[in-house]
C-alpha cells in the first residue's frame, strides 16, 4: 500500500524523494552488490545507481530505474552521496527478510541534499519505522571506460547454466581464468587449485548460449576472490552477458527480473590479474 | 571409502577398476571392484612384460570434490570419463553435463605400490549373510560415539551384538578421549577403584537366525571390531540394497564384510581385537560383563596373537598393562615386509583411555611403500611429551 503518513511537510524540498511499494525490489538488488561495507549512490532522473568497489580492481553497479518506483522525484540534475550499504540493507530489511506472499514492506526515501542524512520510512502491517542514515562525501569512482565499441568478445548465457559452476568454484585457486574464442573451447572457465586444475567448457551451440560473438581468442585471469561475490547477482538473474575488451577488462551484466516482472540490471567490471603466466591446459 | 582413509588408491586390473582405501593404523582396508561391464567403456591399458598396469593414489578430498553435489550430479551429468595419464601425471575426470557443458578436472596423483590386505575368506570358520537393512537397524541402537562392538554367536543360533566394554583399567566404553599418539605410558596418577560393572552402560542386541539369509557359524565364536568403518559400508549397502556377508574366525583374525553384485565386488577388512579378556566378554554371559582378572596365561595368548601379526607399520606393545601382554617381541616378518620396523617407539595401546583401535593389530599388508620414500614413518615416536602428563 502506498505509504502516506509521516513524510515531511510540503514546505521542505527534497533533493531526492522516492516511494516503493515493495522494498524488496531495492534490497535484493543491493544485496547482489554488497561485497563491501560502503557504496556510492547516484540518483538522476533516470533512476538510482548504487556502486561498490574493491581493491581498485572491481566495481559493481546496481541499477534501479525510476519506473520501478511508484514515485521518483529529483530536484537537482544529480544527487550523489556515499553511505554504509550494510546499514542501508539492515534498515530496508528491518521487518525481516522472509518473503511471505502478499506481505511487503513499503518504503519512502527522502534526501534533503548535501550533508543531510538519508531518511527512510518503512511500513509493514501498520507498523512504521523511521531510519536516518548518515551520508558521506562521495569518493571518486573507477572508470573502466568500457563501451560497446571496444568489445572484442561477447556472449550471452542463460544464468541457469552458470549458477552451479560459480557456486562450486574451487576457491583454493587464486584466479579464475576465462577463455573466449571463436574456436574450441569457445567459452571456458578454469581454476588452478590445490587438487589440480578444473575446466568448465560451454560449447557455442549449447542451448544455454543465447548469443555468441567471439572474434578473437582471449584468455584472461581474474582474482577469484574479487569475482566470487558476483555469484549473488548471478543467482538472482535470468541472463548474463560476458564481455571483454582488448585490455582484458571483464564486464558481466546480469538481467534480473523482480517479483513484479520488472527488469533491473546489475553489472560487474573487473581488471585482469597482472601476473599472467602460461595457462595450464 | 572416505570413512576409512584419506587417500584413494586406483588400480585398474584385468577384472575391473579397483578403488581402495586403508586407514592410518592399518586396521581397516576396503576395496570396491567395478567389473568392466559396470562401465560403458573400460580400457585398463596394457601391461608389458616388465610393467604392470599403472596405478596411483589421489587425495580423497580432491576426488570427492569432483562429485560434490550428488543430487545435482544426477540431474545434470550425463556421463563421466576417467583417464589416467601417467606421462602428464594427471588423473583426468571429465563430466559431460547437460546443455553440452563439459567439466574437466585434472587431479594430481602419486604413484604407489599395490595396496592389498592379506586375508582369506576360505579360512573363516563363520559366515553370516543378512540384508543390509537388518544390520543397519541393529547398529542404530549403539551410540555414534561407540567405538567397538562385539559380534557373537549364542545359544539357539542367535547372533548378538553388544558394545565392547574396556578392561578393568577402567574406561567406560562411552568415554573415549582423542588418540594420545606417542604419549608414553605411566600409571594413572591416582589409583582408581575398578569401575563397578553396574555403572557402565551395556547394550546387547540379539538377532534370531531367521533374520539372516544364511548362518554358518562356529558355536560360541565372537569377534570385536570397530564400528566406525563398518557403518560406512553399511550405508553404502543399504543405499544399494545389497545383502551383506560377514566372514569371521577367531578373535584377532580379521573380519571380512563383503557385498556382491553382478558388476561390483566390495570387501571391507577390519582387524579384530585379540585379547584374553575378550574371551570373557562372551555374549552368553547374562547381564553385565564380568571384569576379568588379568590373565596369567600370556604366553599362549601371545602365540596366537603374534601369529596374526604381519605388520608393515606394526604397533608394538611395549608397555605394561593389567590385561595386555607385558612385552611383545618384534612381530614375525612376513615375506611382504621389506622395510624395517624402526619401532623403538612404544605404542600406547595399553594406556587406559587409549582408543581401542590402537589395540588392534595391523592388518596384513603388502608393501605400500612409495618408491624412493623411506619406510612409513614411525608416527608414534615421542618428540614432545604431553605437558599434562596425564595417564
Amino acid at each position: 500500500m502506498p505509504f502516506s503518513a509521516q513524510p515531511p511537510a510540503s514546505g521542505e524540498s527534497y533533493a531526492l524523494s522516492a516511494s516503493l511499494d515493495n522494498a524488496r525490489h531495492l534490497s535484493s538488488l543491493l544485496r547482489a552488490v554488497h561485497f563491501q561495507d560502503h557504496a556510492t549512490c547516484l540518483a538522476t532522473a533516470g533512476g538510482l545507481r548504487v556502486t561498490v568497489e574493491d581493491a581498485k580492481c572491481i566495481q559493481a553497479n546496481a541499477f534501479i530505474q525510476a519506473e520501478i518506483f511508484q514515485e521518483f522525484s529529483i530536484q537537482e540534475e544529480s544527487v550523489i552521496f556515499r553511505i554504509s550499504l550494510s546499514v542501508l540493507l539492515d534498515c530496508l530489511t528491518i521487518f525481516g527478510t522472509s518473503s511471505l506472499p502478499g506481505i511487503s514492506t513499503a518504503l519512502r526515501m527522502c534526501y534533503r541534499g548535501y550533508g543531510y542524512p538519508l531518511m527512510l520510512f518503512l511500513e509493514e502491517g501498520g507498523v512504521v519505522t523511521v531510519c536516518k542514515i548518515n551520508t558521506q562525501e562521495p569518493e571518486e569512482l573507477l572508470d573502466f571506460d568500457f563501451c560497446s565499441t571496444k568489445v572484442v568478445n561477447k556472449i550471452i548465457l542463460q544464468s541457469e547454466g552458470l549458477r552451479e559452476a560459480f557456486a562450486e568454484l574451487d576457491m583454493t585457486s587464486e584466479v579464475l581464468q576465462i577463455t573466449m574464442s571463436p574456436d574450441k573451447p569457445y567459452f571456458r572457465l578454469s581454476t588452478f587449485g590445490n587438487a589440480g586444475s578444473a575446466h568448465l567448457d560451454y560449447p557455442r551451440d549449447s542451448d544455454l548460449m543465447e548469443a555468441f560473438h567471439c572474434n578473437q581468442t582471449q584468455t584472461n585471469r581474474y582474482k577469484i576472490s574479487l569475482l566470487k561475490p558476483s555469484t549473488k547477482a548471478l543467482a538472482l538473474s535470468c541472463k548474463v552477458s560476458i564481455r571483454t575488451d582488448a585490455q582484458g577488462f571483464l564486464s558481466l551484466q546480469y538481467m534480473i527480473r523482480n517479483e513484479d516482472g520488472q527488469i533491473c540490471f546489475v553489472e560487474y567490471y573487473c581488471c585482469p590479474d597482472e601476473n599472467i603466466t602460461e595457462a595450464e591446459l | 571409502l572416505s570413512r576409512i582413509g584419506d587417500e584413494l588408491y586406483l588400480e585398474p586390473t584385468g577384472s575391473g577398476l579397483s578403488l581402495r582405501a586403508v586407514n592410518s593404523s592399518r586396521s581397516a582396508f576396503a576395496s570396491f571392484l567395478f567389473a568392466p561391464l559396470f562401465f560403458q567403456l573400460y580400457e585398463p591399458g596394457s601391461a608389458g612384460p616388465d610393467t604392470e598396469l599403472f596405478r596411483c593414489k589421489v587425495h580423497m578430498k580432491s576426488f570427492l570434490g569432483v562429485f560434490r553435489s550428488l543430487p545435482s550430479l544426477e540431474k545434470s551429468v550425463g556421463k563421466c570419463l576417467i583417464l589416467l595419464k601417467p606421462r602428464a601425471s594427471r588423473l583426468v575426470l571429465q563430466l559431460h553435463c547437460k546443455y553440452g557443458v563439459t567439466k574437466t578436472h585434472n587431479l594430481a596423483f602419486q604413484e604407489c605400490e599395490r595396496l592389498q590386505a592379506v586375508f582369506d575368506i576360505q579360512r573363516c570358520a563363520s559366515r553370516l549373510c543378512a540384508p543390509a537393512r537388518v544390520l543397519a537397524e541393529a547398529v542404530v541402537h549403539f551410540p555414534l560415539t561407540l567405538a567397538e562392538v562385539t559380534l557373537g554367536t549364542g545359544p539357539g543360533g542367535k547372533i548378538s551384538l553388544r558394545n565392547y566394554v574396556e578392561d578393568e583399567a577402567g574406561e567406560s566404553c562411552r568415554v573415549r578421549g582423542p588418540p594420545h599418539l606417542g604419549v608414553p605410558f605411566s600409571p594413572p596418577p591416582t589409583p582408581f577403584p575398578p569401575p563397578e560393572p553396574s555403572k557402565t552402560m551395556v547394550t546387547e542386541l540379539w538377532l534370531a537366525e531367521d533374520e539372516f539369509q544364511s548362518v554358518t557359524v562356529a558355536p560360541g565364536s565372537h569377534i570385536t571390531f570397530c564400528l566406525k568403518e563398518f557403518r560406512g559400508l553399511l550405508s553404502f549397502a543399504e543405499a544399494s540394497n545389497l545383502p551383506l556377508t560377514i566372514h569371521f574366525d577367531e578373535p584377532g583374525r580379521p573380519v571380512i564384510f563383503t557385498l556382491d553384485d553382478t558388476v561390483l565386488e566390495v570387501h571391507l577388512v577390519l582387524a579384530t581385537l585379540s585379547d584374553a579378556e575378550s574371551n570373557s566378554q562372551s555374549p552368553s554371559t547374562n547381564g553385565v560383563s564380568h571384569l576379568p582378572a588379568p590373565s596369567d596365561d600370556f604366553a599362549d595368548d601371545l602365540e596366537s596373537y603374534m601369529a596374526a601379526m604381519e605388520t608393515s607399520e606394526g604397533c608394538s606393545e611395549g608397555r605394561p598393562s593389567p590385561t595386555f601382554p607385558l612385552h611383545i617381541p618384534r612381530p614375525a616378518k612376513s615375506k611382504h615386509e621389506e622395510e624395517e620396523e624402526e619401532e623403538e617407539e612404544e605404542e600406547d595401546g595399553a594406556v587406559p583411555g587409549t582408543p581401542p583401535h590402537k589395540k588392534f593389530r595391523s592388518l596384513f599388508f603388502g608393501s605400500v611403500m612409495t618408491p624412493g620414500r623411506p619406510g612409513p614413518a614411525t608416527t608414534q615416536e615421542v618428540l614432545a611429551e604431553d605437558s599434562d602428563g596425564e595417564s
